[in-house]
């Protein structure tokens, strides 16, 4: 049975060949969004002045600062292989919520409490929905999202402004870094992502999360508390659109029911060019972070572009969006099941 | 062995669905330290019972005792909790963390509240030490192969607590080594004191390492016998009951010995060839003739069958069909040449698990008929009514939804489909790959019939005996390239089959 020897080693090479293949493809998607992002950033430097003022990347997280929390819910989410829909909707409810209360002079902190709970709660039910009646997430979230979104105009049909102290600081304060400067908003996003990207990595929860992704089933015959864990993401998600909602009310200075519309998709959007696979089980908070970059340096250069409308963006996020679910299919395909 | 207490006994054990009885009044018991394979064809109960003790299924009747006490599991987890663990055939892990996690995941080592990574690797990779499985615990799950998942499933399933490990046809996607990998652990496991329960169908599988046998048939339980007191024959007997006297006319016949009155030629393939898929090669079936093709996995059996029923698009040579030359775009076309093909993958392959037994064989001639001409309902009764009798579909009430049948009896509902299109060319690509001896035999003797009644078979499986006994003519295959075809006389033997694969060279 030489020939069988022989085979066997040449089969082990293969394997050897293709464990190695694998373990470098987790970080493709990624790695591919971090090339991406280079590229632009180097076509930006390239094309017109200023644009390597460091200043510009922090503008990115300041003006995007709400829509990168949001779409971190949205990555816990996605991560199990759900999607949530009802994040604009959330957002906007959470500003109108914040406006109104804080007109009636409720002190801010209970405000931001108030509004953290509301998201959360608002989550959770979702969660429930999906997991204990086996609903699509899809049209649980989307129900979650005309609910929330009708809520607000039951609150008022037009802008209410904030005229808080405590939130007008928190717009108007700059922290500054060197020459340059930053929001408390930046701040206060950059904590939610650190603790993400820890829970995800080092908890039972997040490794939960992945491996509900990965397989459900699986999971579930494993003991693993799938239940636990499913409702907690869209908990997850829902204080998630809470914070950025408060943070969003900070930038704007009002709560509106015309607030967020569409965010959602802008938060897929940057999750799924982060390099998270749509199907759950694979993805990283980092590559959600790269994926808001992303979205915004495309807002960026099309500002200093300055003869594109800005509807431009939504073309090249979509482009975008399609090559990246196209480098997913690939990448996805070819790992074994 | 058999003075020790059993560690687990179930008595008097019953469950029904919605028209079937699916087990009645079973017992069973298991000891600690002992390898107790639980048999029988498809369809007798074995998962029945197995997803019973684990409470995946409530139990209808009967009781279930563990090291003496009662017990009644609320599902899986909670089974493992008490230290019943089951491996299935379909892994039940997550490929896409590491092999460390899928061991430890939900009890992982933690400090500081977050999971040490680093003790994690370091105890899975003693744990599959000690079980003689070497992998890198950090790699990805799906970087391995099904054995090897296989056996981290085991290791996790050991880690938990298990006292009782219940392993679901464990082997049937292992080649040989890969299975004596497996049993090596096993045994070490049973050393150990584990009791294990291992469903299979593999007979010479249970003689090389389970102590013990339980026999089930239709959900009944035909027995418990130590297997040095049960010689093969009589477990096959056990199992099958009355029916091994078809099992046994079928062995010694040799169809090439049946005078074969070879009609017209009905498909002739003339230097047909895919490239990257199937070298070009000349083959003609006849009608009434059973063609056998041999080969190892992967030397293109299924890719020259896909070139016969239009899968694929051939980019050489050409095909004639009846003596006129056709040019198969596509399945569809296949199928108005009266070609049908039953691909081996019956499970992705057009069973609707909701529909009844009656509308999934219906399916193909409605299809072949268009939707504005349905069968009527007389029809279909009586066409369904006789394949169902024709090939011993189980339950025989053809009204009862397709998930609710066993796995072989699933594969004669796809056969009944395609036959009640009275197909010229049939292709069976593996058509008894993990069914029981029962269904097999059937499946045998039908095509047998069918080719008697003078209907072109192409036969391809993995056993070469099979295609020995039914095949009027072998086409060899050796990577990708049909190396011989030699008519089944009598003094073609496995053997000489197997120096063709091995050599190229016809011996």
């Amino acid at each position: 049975m030489t020939i069988d020897l022989e085979a066997e080693t040449a089969a082990e090479a293969v394997i050897d060949r293709k464990r190695r293949t694998l373990t470098i493809r987790k970080y493709v998607p990624v790695l591919g969004t971090l090339v991406l992002l280079c590229i632009m950033y180097g076509i930006g430097i390239a094309n017109y002045e200023n644009f390597y003022n460091t200043q510009i990347l922090l503008n990115i997280f300041i003006d995007n600062a709400f829509l990168l929390v949001v779409a971190i819910g949205m990555t816990f989410v996605i991560l199990t292989g759900g999607i949530d829909l009802s994040v604009g909707s959330v957002v906007a409810l959470t500003t109108m919520v914040s406006a109104v209360t804080l007109n009636h002079g409720w002190p801010a902190p209970l405000v931001m409490i108030t509004v953290l709970v509301m998201g959360s709660v608002l989550g959770f039910g979702m969660g429930c929905m999906i997991h204990y009646f086996e609903l699509q997430p899809f049209i649980v979230t989307l129900a979650g999202m005309f609910l929330a979104r009708g809520l607000c105009y039951v609150i008022s049909t037009s802008s209410i402004p904030i005229d808080d102290p405590t939130w007008i600081t928190l717009s108007q304060k700059r922290i500054p870094i060197g020459s340059f400067s930053i929001t408390p908003s930046v701040i206060i996003a950059a904590i939610i992502v650190v603790i993400a990207a820890v829970v995800l990595a080092w908890t039972r929860l997040g490794r939960t999360v992945y491996a509900i992704g990965g397989n459900q089933q699986s999971a579930t015959l494993m003991g693993l508390p799938v239940a636990r864990v499913k409702i907690a993401v869209y908990t997850i998600s829902g204080f998630c659109s809470a914070a950025g909602g408060l943070l969003l009310s900070f930038y704007m200075s009002s709560g509106d029911p015309l607030h967020a519309v569409g965010m959602e998709l802008d938060a897929i959007a940057a999750v799924v060019i982060g390099g998270t696979i749509l199907t759950g089980g694979s993805g990283y908070v980092v590559g959600t972070v790269l994926g808001i970059i992303v979205l915004g340096l495309i807002q960026t250069i099309i500002t200093f572009q300055g003869t594109l409308s800005s509807w431009w963006t939504k073309i090249f996020i979509g482009a975008l969006l399609f090559l990246f679910v196209l480098l997913q299919r690939t990448v996805v395909r070819r790992t074994p099941s | 062995m058999e003075q020790s207490r059993p560690i687990l006994v179930m008595r008097g054990v019953g469950k029904r669905f919605p028209g079937v009885v699916a087990l009645r009044d079973v017992d069973f018991r298991l000891f600690p330290g002992e390898v107790h394979a639980l048999m029988g064809e498809n369809g007798a109960g074995k998962s029945t019972l197995i997803k019973v003790l684990t409470g995946v299924y409530s139990i209808d009747d009967g009781s279930v005792e563990m090291a003496g006490e009662p017990v009644l599991f609320g599902g899986p987890a909670q089974a493992q909790q008490a230290g019943v663990s089951t491996v299935y055939q379909e892994i039940n892990l997550c490929t896409n963390l590491s092999v460390a996690e899928n061991i430890y995941i939900g009890r992982e080592p933690r400090r500081l509240g977050l999971i040490d990574f680093r003790r994690m690797r370091a105890d899975a990779g003693d744990l599959l030490r000690s079980l003689g499985i070497r992998v890198d615990p950090g790699s990805p799950l799906a970087a391995h192969s099904i054995a090897v998942q296989q056996m981290v499933a085991i290791a996790r399933a050991v880690d938990i607590s298990a006292q009782v490990l219940i392993l679901d046809e464990p082997t049937s996607s292992l080649d040989a080594g890969e299975v004596e990998q497996l049993f090596r652990v096993v045994r070490q496991l049973k050393e150990k004191g584990l009791a294990i329960v291992f469903v299979t169908h593999f007979l010479d599988q249970v003689y090389a390492i389970a102590d013990r046998i339980t026999v089930l048939r239709n959900g009944s339980l035909v027995g418990e016998f130590r297997t040095a007191d049960l010689p093969q024959r009589d477990l096959v007997e056990k199992m099958i009951g009355q029916e091994l006297s078809t099992l046994e006319s079928l062995d010694q016949q040799k169809p090439a010995l049946r005078e074969v009155e070879a009609g017209r030629p009905l498909i002739e393939a003339d230097d047909l060839g895919r490239s990257g898929a199937i070298a070009p090669f000349n083959l003609t079936i006849h009608e009434g003739e059973v063609v056998g093709l041999a080969g190892l996995l992967g030397s293109g059996r299924s890719e020259l069958a896909r070139l016969l029923f239009g899968a694929d698009r051939s980019d050489s040579g050409h095909l004639k069909v009846d003596g006129k030359n056709v040019s198969l775009r596509g399945p569809r076309t296949a199928m108005g040449q009266n070609i049908a093909y039953l691909s081996e993958n019956r499970r992705a392959d057009g069973l609707v698990e909701e529909l009844s037994v009656r509308e999934n064989i219906i399916l193909a001639l409605q299809a072949s008929r268009g939707w504005t001409r349905p069968v009527p309902r007389k029809k279909q009764d009586e066409l369904v009514g006789r394949y169902v009798k024709a090939l011993h579909i189980r339950p025989s009430d053809p009204e009862i939804p397709v998930r609710n049948l066993s796995g072989g009896n699933q594969q004669k509902v796809l056969l009944a489909r395609w036959l009640i299109t009275e197909p010229r060319l049939l292709i069976l690509d593996e058509p008894t790959r993990g069914i029981d001896i029962g269904a097999k035999a059937e499946i045998q003797k039908l095509v047998v019939e069918l080719a008697d009644g003078g209907m072109a078979v192409l036969f391809i499986s993995a056993e070469l005996e099979e295609v020995l006994r039914l095949s009027h003519k072998i086409a060899v295959l050796r990577d990708r390239v049909v190396v011989a075809q030699l008519a089944n006389t009598e003094d073609v033997d496995a053997d000489r089959i197997m120096t063709t694969i091995a050599t190229g060279v016809t011996a």
